[in-house]
C-alpha cells in the first residue's frame, strides 16, 4: 500500500496536466515500514530529461537521483518511488516501463486525456521482473495509513 | 584493501539488506563481478540477458560517472567509493499486455518462427501479446490481416463499413466470390479465423472519424493504414501522433506502391512528408485510375512485415524511409525522410485534437456552395431526351480504356485531361451533357466549360455507372 495525501495527489495531476502533451515525472519521498508500507510525505517534481520523445517517454538521470538522495538523507527521508504521466494513454505500465523498472520502488502513473487528468494508479515490479503488480493507493487520512503512522510515531 | 560499494534502496533486499558492501577488485568490472558472485540475485537487476550493464544502471566512482572515465575498465584504488545509481525511465508507448504463454499446439504452429533466434519463444510471445488495428479490410488490409493472423498476432481490430463488391475480388483476397454482398468485416473475420483461430478479431463496423479514432487507437499497439483516400490518411496519421502509436503506412495506385512507418517517437510522420493534401481530384483514386490486383499483395505484405518487426524489435524498421515500388519496372527505390521540426503534428504539436479531415482535404467545402441542381440531370432524364431524339451532345470525359469497356450511344470521348486543348471541338450552341464513370470528373469538366463560356452544359448524375444500374442492366459495370 502507498499512502499519500490529497494535496500531493493533486500536485501529481497538475504536473501531468502542465506537461501535456508531454510526460511529466518526479520523485516520491517519504518513509517506508519494514512491512513494505510506503508513506509519501513530499514530492520532488523534475524536468523530464528525455531528449528524443517526451510525448511518450520520461527520463530521470543519475545526477538528479544523486541530488535527490542527498536531499532525502539530509531530511531523514527515503526515495520511495516515482510518478509520471501517460498523455492520452491509460494509466497502466507499458512494456517500456517494465523493461526499465527497478524493484522495490513504487511507480505512480497518471493518465492525462486530451489535457485533463484521468485515472491514477500505482505499481511495483514483481521479483522476477516479468510484470508489475498493482499497488493500492490510500489517502493518508484513511484509517490504515493513520494507524501505521501512529505505530511509527 | 577493500573498496566500498554503495547499494541503492531497491537493491538492498538482494544484498543482505546492507546499504554498503566492502569488496576487492582492481577495476570496476572486476569489483562488480565479485559483487554479483557474492549476491547472485543482484545480477538480474544489474545486467541484461547479454551480460551488459542495463541502460538505466549507472556506476559512479566517487562522484564521477564511469562513462566519463574508462567505463567498466576504470581502475580502482584503495579507499574508492563505488555507487550504483539508478536512472529512472519509462513511458506510455506499447501498453503492457498480459504476458502470453504458448500452448503445445501453438508451439507446433509457430515452429518455423521459434527456431529463428530473431523470433524464438520470446518473440512469439511478444507477437501473441501484441495488438494491431487495421484501417480497412480492402486491398492492403487483406494480405496484411492474413499474414499477421498467420504470424500469431494476439489481437486484431479491423475498421471497415463496406460491403464486398464484385470489383473488389481482383485484389482483396480476404473476400471470396461467395461473400459478395456480405459485409467486409464478416467475411474478413471468417477468413482470419480459418487461418488462425488463436487470433482475437475485433470488428468495428464504422467509418473511422475524428470522433472515434483516438479511442479506437488507444486500445492497440500498432496501426496499419490500408485506406484509399487522403482525408482518412491524414486522420490516421494525426490520431497516431496524438496517441503515440506507430502508423504502418502503405498506398497503391496502378502499378506503383509506397510504404513507410510514420509517427514513431524518433521518426517523421505523414505530414512531415506531405504537409498539405493535393488539391481534390488531382490524384485519382484506385476506383478512378485502377490498380494492378497483385500490387496490394506486395505492399500489404510489406506492411505486415514491418508491423511484425516493430513488435519483435528486430532488424531495421522502415522509419524515416519511404519505400517506392514500381511493378512495371520491378524496381524498389528508397527515399530518406526527415522529421520536420515545424510539422504541426509531430514537431510543434500544434495539432492537439483531431480536425475535420474531409474539409482539410477539400472534399467538402468549408462553406457549402449552393447546390446547382439545374446543372445536373439524371440518367432517366437523359434516356428520355435520347428517346425523343432531342439534339444533345454527349461528352464522355473518361479515359480511352474505360470507353472500351462501356459507352453511351453517340457519345464523344474527350478525356478530362485533354479538355482544355480540345475545347474548340465543342460548340457552345449545343446542349452538352458531360459524363464520366461516377460523376466526379464530369463535374469538373462542367465547371471548366462554364468558365470557358459554355452556358448549356449539364452533368450526368451518377455517371455511366448509374446508367448501367438504372437504364441498361446489360451494360457491364466496372
Amino acid at each position: 500500500m502507498i499512502c499519500i495525501d490529497e494535496a500531493n495527489l493533486v500536485s501529481i495531476k497538475e504536473h501531468g496536466q502542465k506537461a501535456y502533451p508531454e510526460e511529466c515525472c518526479g520523485i516520491l519521498l517519504g518513509n517506508s515500514s519494514p512491512e513494505g508500507m510506503r508513506n509519501v510525505t513530499e514530492l520532488r517534481p523534475l524536468v523530464n530529461q528525455n531528449q528524443q520523445s517526451r510525448r511518450n517517454r520520461f527520463l530521470i538521470q543519475a545526477e538528479d537521483m544523486v541530488a535527490a538522495e542527498k536531499y532525502a538523507r539530509e531530511k531523514g527521508l527515503q526515495i520511495l518511488g516515482f510518478y509520471h504521466s501517460h498523455p492520452d494513454v491509460e494509466a497502466r505500465p507499458s512494456q517500456f516501463d517494465l523493461e526499465h523498472a527497478w524493484p522495490w520502488y513504487q511507480y505512480i502513473i497518471v493518465s492525462i486525456k486530451q489535457g485533463y487528468p484521468d485515472s491514477l494508479s500505482a505499481w511495483e515490479l514483481q521479483e522476477d521482473r516479468t510484470r508489475f503488480k498493482s499497488v493500492e493507493i490510500s489517502l493518508s487520512s484513511n484509517a490504515a495509513c493513520a494507524a501505521k503512522e501512529n505505530e511509527h510515531a | 584493501m577493500p573498496k566500498k560499494v554503495m547499494i541503492p534502496t531497491p537493491l538492498r533486499q538482494y544484498a543482505g539488506k546492507s546499504d554498503s558492501i566492502e569488496l576487492d577488485g582492481n577495476t570496476v568490472a572486476e569489483l562488480l563481478r565479485n559483487l554479483t558472485t557474492k549476491y547472485s540475485d543482484l545480477k538480474n537487476h544489474l545486467y541484461n540477458e547479454e551480460g551488459k550493464l542495463r541502460s538505466f544502471v549507472n556506476i559512479y566512482l566517487n562522484d564521477e560517472d564511469i562513462r566519463y572515465l574508462q567505463r567498466e575498465q576504470t581502475p580502482l584504488k584503495d579507499g574508492d567509493i563505488i555507487s550504483i545509481v539508478p536512472s529512472i525511465a519509462g513511458g506510455s508507448s506499447v501498453t503492457l499486455a498480459r504476458p502470453a504463454e504458448l500452448s503445445n499446439d501453438e508451439i507446433k504452429r509457430y515452429s518455423r518462427h521459434l527456431i529463428m533466434p530473431e523470433v524464438g519463444m520470446e518473440g512469439q510471445k511478444k507477437l501473441k501479446a501484441a495488438s494491431v488495428l487495421l484501417i480497412g479490410a480492402g486491398g492492403l488490409g487483406s494480405p496484411a490481416a492474413m499474414y499477421l493472423a498467420a504470424a500469431g498476432i494476439g489481437r486484431m481490430g479491423i475498421v471497415d463499413f463496406d460491403v464486398v463488391d464484385f470489383s473488389n475480388l481482383q485484389r482483396q483476397i480476404l473476400h471470396s466470390t461467395e461473400a459478395v454482398g456480405q459485409s467486409k468485416l464478416a467475411s474478413a473475420q471468417e477468413r482470419i479465423t480459418q487461418i488462425n483461430p488463436n487470433v482475437q478479431v475485433k470488428p468495428y463496423e464504422t467509418r473511422l472519424t475524428s470522433q472515434n479514432a483516438l479511442e479506437l487507437f488507444r486500445d492497440y499497439d500498432i496501426v496499419v493504414d490500408g485506406t484509399d483516400n487522403f482525408a482518412t490518411r491524414y486522420l490516421v496519421n494525426d490520431a497516431c501522433v496524438l496517441t503515440g502509436k506507430p502508423n504502418v503506412y502503405g498506398s497503391i495506385f496502378r502499378f506503383e506502391g509506397q510504404a513507410s512507418i510514420f509517427a514513431t517517437q524518433e521518426g517523421p510522420c505523414y505530414r512531415c512528408l506531405y504537409p498539405e493534401p493535393p488539391p481534390p481530384g488531382l490524384v485519382p483514386s484506385c476506383a478512378e485510375g485502377g490498380v494492378l490486383g497483385v500490387l496490394p499483395g506486395i505492399v500489404g505484405t510489406i506492411q505486415a512485415t514491418e508491423a511484425v518487426k516493430l513488435i519483435l524489435g528486430a532488424g531495421r524498421p522502415l522509419i524515416g524511409r519511404l519505400l517506392l515500388f514500381d511493378a512495371l519496372q520491378m524496381k524498389f527505390r528508397e527515399l530518406k525522410l526527415r522529421k520536420d521540426p515545424k510539422c504541426p503534428a509531430c514537431g510543434t504539436h500544434e495539432i492537439r485534437t483531431l480536425i475535420d479531415y474531409e474539409q482539410f482535404c477539400g472534399v467538402t467545402p468549408a462553406h457549402a456552395a449552393p447546390v446547382q441542381s439545374e446543372g445536373e440531370l439524371t440518367v432517366t432524364e437523359l434516356k428520355d431526351l435520347m428517346d425523343r431524339k432531342a439534339n444533345i451532345f454527349i461528352l464522355d470525359v473518361r479515359e480511352p480504356h474505360e470507353y472500351q469497356i462501356s459507352r453511351l450511344e453517340g457519345s464523344h470521348l474527350i478525356p478530362l485531361g485533354e479538355l482544355p486543348q480540345r475545347v474548340n471541338e465543342l460548340n457552345s450552341a449545343d446542349e452538352i451533357v458531360a459524363h464520366c464513370k461516377m460523376g466526379g470528373r464530369s463535374a469538373k469538366a462542367v465547371d471548366f466549360l462554364r468558365q470557358a463560356g459554355f452556358k448549356k452544359v449539364r452533368n450526368l448524375k451518377g455517371g455511366i455507372d448509374a446508367w448501367a444500374q438504372l437504364v441498361d442492366p446489360k451494360m457491364p459495370r466496372y
